[in-house]
């Protein structure tokens, strides 16, 4: 049984009377890809900075590469590789000289941790005397990234690295997280995009200071208490309306071109609900009416619990 | 790919401070504008001050009033209106018009020649010879009656007078003003308030905008110390301050022959000294300010303001209001200078100077006390 | 009411050739599209592909270089003013002053506009039964959580019933639920006619517009609903039709 690279255990931590920690509980182990998925004022960032030990837990402890993040904040700090977001860099410094800085820092230099970064160095390379300040966001991105890793740490820790980048770039940086995994470097990552959330090891859900859930991503959705369905129909705004007028209506979100509804019913079967449905909404209007039975995902459960917590089974 | 090192050897403390000292030492040099602004303001406010004060005299309206009207006060009316830079107004008799005509501004220099004065020079008497200027705008009132001086010394000589004594004695008055400024007591102020703006500002909005930037986080979380941040922040700027009172230094010695009478090492090392000071306080000031803006008007307000009005740089000390006398004694830049003004033009040394040196001395430890208790390794 | 204007019987928004430099740099490249009333567009693109210069431009902030714009039937370049009266903005970074209270900004961006005290209230007061807006309208904005802020700005940027309302990526790092409330008043906005122009990075918030565009280097690389791209990319959603435009023909945006 190896031991976990990082171990939370009852973490609170409050700024005033708010409580952006509550009792925060998980464990990220050897090689593993982490996500911490949540929307803005979840606690994530709380979360890095005690991890990181710029922040001392009110109560509750925590443990990084088996070092006590109050105790021996310095071990830590030379063995972790940060990004925090917004991409901390020197705008007025080139791509290579921010390398080399944060090298030096750390007592190394950008020719030992080649080998590591190579991968994405060689996406920024071609810009490597062009100012931090002149870069694009996705390139940006990538540099702060190589800045984290250049001296080889043993952890990484990104907290929303793909904040404000569009859809392309979110991508890229996601294949490049898959290819370092690869090479046995545990990650946390933090997001609030779902869809990156599915590409990790596990995940934990967080919303207002509190872990919702912690799995692995496909199994996050067999948390959904009852059958979820997807159901096509025009004219949207009218079908969205109908379905959540619905008498049996659990749920009603739209996602994209569909509705994701569950019936309060359980065991509710596709078949039935379509008959149902088309008779209901259809001569309310609603016309090219499709119901599929779908598989929930990391957001049909996230939204689950957050309307009823305790509801989701555990 | 193994990416855990197999040792890890702890950063040498001096490796790691050099290469932030690196990156701090760049940031500072492609700064263009605030560098130029650094290195250029204190030149150019020595010039523009200095010639200010050097105000070319066009035409110094003299009135001669002389009661007795002869050969002897012809000559000197004559030495007057063929210097080039008097014009000779009408002669006077008496001297009641004077005053009146000063307060009009219609008079600059006014040579009063007591009754009785060729007689007085054939019996080999000392008469007396007043020189009023309009001290009004002390720096001319200065210049001028130096010229006027010059001019009537010349005189005298030239009836014979015995060069070793002085037998008409100008006694020179000046009108409207007792306190005389000049370039050479406004050096000394000009480089402490340099020094103040390079040090306490410039490190605070340094240190402000690492924390804005985010950097300052990444920064924590890595083997970096909190103290080798601050120096490696610290000491580019020194440099830079240095640099500048160097610079200051050599322009007042070759442009205005501004007098360095005593020790120019002790000179440096006093305002290394005081240097040091202002960086102690620019670095409290970043850890009790959350943004750049703040760093700025608190360094503001709290450095470069006392010490422009409160350390006798422009109101001298001795006429202020008692209460902000005893302010003032907080002021560090009052005790520089003192410091610097005794060394420039007094040529006092050390065994002079030990009390403000301590002052400062004292003040350093206590800020820096200070600034390192509130660093933390932490965020909150 | 600004809607009997003259000008909102027309398009809502229509851009011809519409062109923007900076010295050699072309930022936008000649975009042509027309925006209906009471539509929800979707106004998409990489990060400096032009969108913010495009948006300036269209809100009477940033002359043309080339080309014609106009919004609300007004022309953006000379007729800046009357656009700027007929229009509403918001976005992630700028919605409301985080140091007044919810009624104080909803007093003064009334204000702004020049709606009078009385019409303020009653039309504050609708909007906040919409909203169901339970926290207290004296409480700060800044201390308000995320979700809150958000929909508080938008019905704010509504409240003098502009023609066409601009949303810049209006629910960055908001939770999933309040997204979705989000969208439904942006439903609701149309529905009654106020033309919605919103750039998003959730392109799963791209499919529930009418129609899209897709900016890629300054030129309008798609142009149509997010049923039609889907189907010209052949693909399964819109998130691959990105890809496909901005990854395709661009090897290394620097």
């Amino acid at each position: 049984m190896t031991a976990p690279v990082v171990s939370v255990r009852g973490v609170s931590k409050r700024f005033g009377s708010t409580t952006a920690l509550d009792a925060v509980s998980f464990e990220v182990a050897p090689g593993e890809l982490f996500g911490i998925v949540g929307p803005d004022g979840a606690g994530k960032t709380t979360l890095f900075h005690v991890l990181t030990t710029l922040r001392v837990p009110d109560s509750g402890s925590a443990s990084v590469l088996g070092f006590d993040v109050v105790r021996d904040l310095w071990s830590i700090r030379s063995r972790v590789g940060y990004m925090p977001g917004r991409f901390a860099l020197y705008a007025d410094l080139s791509v290579e000289e921010n390398l080399g800085f944060f090298a030096s820092v750390f007592g190394t230099t950008i020719a030992d941790g080649l080998e590591l970064i190579q991968p994405i160095y060689q996406q920024i390379e071609p810009f490597r005397d062009r100012k931090a300040g002149a870069l694009s966001g996705g390139m940006k991105q990538k540099l702060a990234l190589c800045c984290a890793l250049v001296h080889r740490p043993e952890l990484l820790l990104l907290d929303e690295p793909t904040t404000g980048v569009d859809a392309v770039s979110r991508r890229e940086f996601w294949e490049l997280l898959a290819t370092l995994r690869e090479s046995g470097l545990p990650i946390i990552a933090a997001t609030p995009y779902m869809d990156e959330a599915a590409r990790c090891d596990r995940i934990a859900l967080m919303q207002d200071g509190r872990v919702l859930a912690i799995d692995e991503p496909a199994a996050v959705g067999t948390r959904f208490p009852r059958p979820l369905f997807a159901v096509r129909g025009k004219p949207r705004a009218l079908l969205l309306e109908r379905l959540r007028a619905y008498p049996h209506m659990a749920s009603a979100y739209p996602f994209g071109e569909t509705v994701h509804f569950s019936d309060r019913r359980a065991d509710m079967r596709v078949e039935q609900l379509r008959q149902e449905l088309l008779v209901t909404l259809g001569t309310d209007g609603v016309s090219d009416l499709l119901v599929e039975r779908i598989e929930p995902g990391i957001e049909d459960v996230f939204m689950e619990l957050m309307a009823a917590p305790t509801a989701v089974a555990a | 790919m193994n990416t855990t090192p197999t040792h890890r050897t702890a950063p040498s403390s001096w490796r790691t401070l050099g290469a932030f000292m690196g990156k701090e030492v760049r940031h500072l040099l492609r700064d263009r504008q605030t560098l130029l602004i650094l290195l250029l303001l204190p030149l150019a406010q020595l010039l523009l001050f200095g010639f200010a004060v050097r105000t070319d005299i066009r035409a110094v309206r003299v009135l001669v009033v002389a009661p007795e009207p002869d050969a002897t006060t012809s000559a000197l009316q004559d030495r007057f209106a063929h210097s080039g830079r008097f014009e000779l107004l009408p002669t006077t008799s008496s001297i009641d018009s004077l005053d009146v005509l000063m307060r009009r501004g219609m008079v600059d220099v006014a040579v009063v020649l007591e009754p009785g004065l060729a007689s007085a020079l054939r019996s080999g008497g000392t008469p007396q010879v007043l020189v009023v200027a309009d001290g009004s705008d002390p720096n001319t009132g200065t210049t001028m009656r130096t010229y006027a001086t010059a001019v009537v010394r010349d005189w005298q000589q030239s009836l014979g007078a015995a060069p070793a004594s002085a037998r008409i004695e100008p006694r020179l008055r000046m009108r409207f003003n007792p306190t005389l400024e000049s370039v050479n007591l406004f050096v000394p102020g000009l480089i402490a308030l340099i020094l103040t703006m390079v040090t306490s500002l410039m490190t605070a909005i340094s240190l402000a905008r690492e924390k804005e930037r985010g950097t300052f986080e990444l920064l924590l979380v890595s083997p970096l110390r909190p103290w080798q941040i601050i120096v490696g922040k610290v000491l580019p700027y020194l440099g830079l301050a240095m640099a500048n009172v160097i610079t200051v230094l050599l322009a007042a010695r070759m442009v205005f022959d501004v007098p360095m009478r005593g020790s120019a090492v002790l000179l440096l090392s006093s305002a290394t000294l005081f240097s040091l000071v202002g960086l102690a306080l620019g670095v409290l000031i970043a850890a009790v300010t959350s943004s750049q803006l703040a760093a700025m008007l608190a360094a503001l307000g709290g450095t470069m303001l006392p010490n422009v009005m409160l350390s006798g740089l422009i109101f001298p000390v001795a006429s202020m209001p008692a209460p902000m006398q005893v302010v003032s004694h907080l002021v560090p830049a009052r005790w520089f200078i003192e410091i610097a003004r005794g060394i420039m033009l007094k040529g006092s040394g050390l065994e002079l100077l030990w009390p403000p040196l301590t002052i400062l001395a004292a003040m350093l430890l206590v800020l820096l006390t200070l600034a390192i208790r509130r660093t933390s390794p932490r965020l909150a | 009411m600004n809607r009997s204007d003259a000008g909102s019987t027309g398009p809502a928004i229509v851009a011809h050739e519409l062109t923007r430099r900076f010295g050699d740099f072309t930022a936008v490249d000649a975009i042509s599209f027309t925006v209906q009333s009471g539509e929800v567009f979707g106004f998409l693109g990489a990060n400096g592909a032009g969108k913010t210069t495009a948006i300036r431009m269209f809100t009477g902030l940033l002359a043309p270089t080339s080309g014609s714009a106009s919004v609300a039937g007004f022309d953006v370049a000379t007729e800046s003013d009357r656009v700027r009266e007929r229009i509403g903005y918001m976005s992630q970074r700028f919605s409301l002053y985080e140091d007044l209270t919810v009624r104080e900004n909803i007093r003064l961006y009334g204000g702004i506009y020049g709606l009078d005290a009385a019409t303020i209230r009653e039309r504050s007061d609708v909007m906040l039964a919409e909203l169901d807006f339970t926290p207290s309208v004296t409480s700060l904005v800044r201390s308000l959580p995320l979700g809150w802020k958000q929909k508080l700005a938008f019905s704010v940027a509504l409240l003098h019933q502009p023609v066409v309302v601009f949303l810049d990526e209006p629910t960055g790092g908001v939770d999933p639920i309040t997204r979705r409330q989000f969208w439904e008043m942006i439903y609701r906005a149309a529905a009654r006619g106020t033309t919605v122009f919103v750039t998003t990075h959730y392109l799963d918030e791209a499919e529930y517009c009418d129609r899209l565009s897709i900016m890629v280097d300054g030129r309008l690389a798609a142009l149509g609903t997010p049923a039609a791209l889907k189907r010209e990319y052949d693909v399964p959603s819109l998130d691959d039709v990105f890809v496909r435009l901005v990854r395709g023909p661009v090897a290394d945006a620097g």
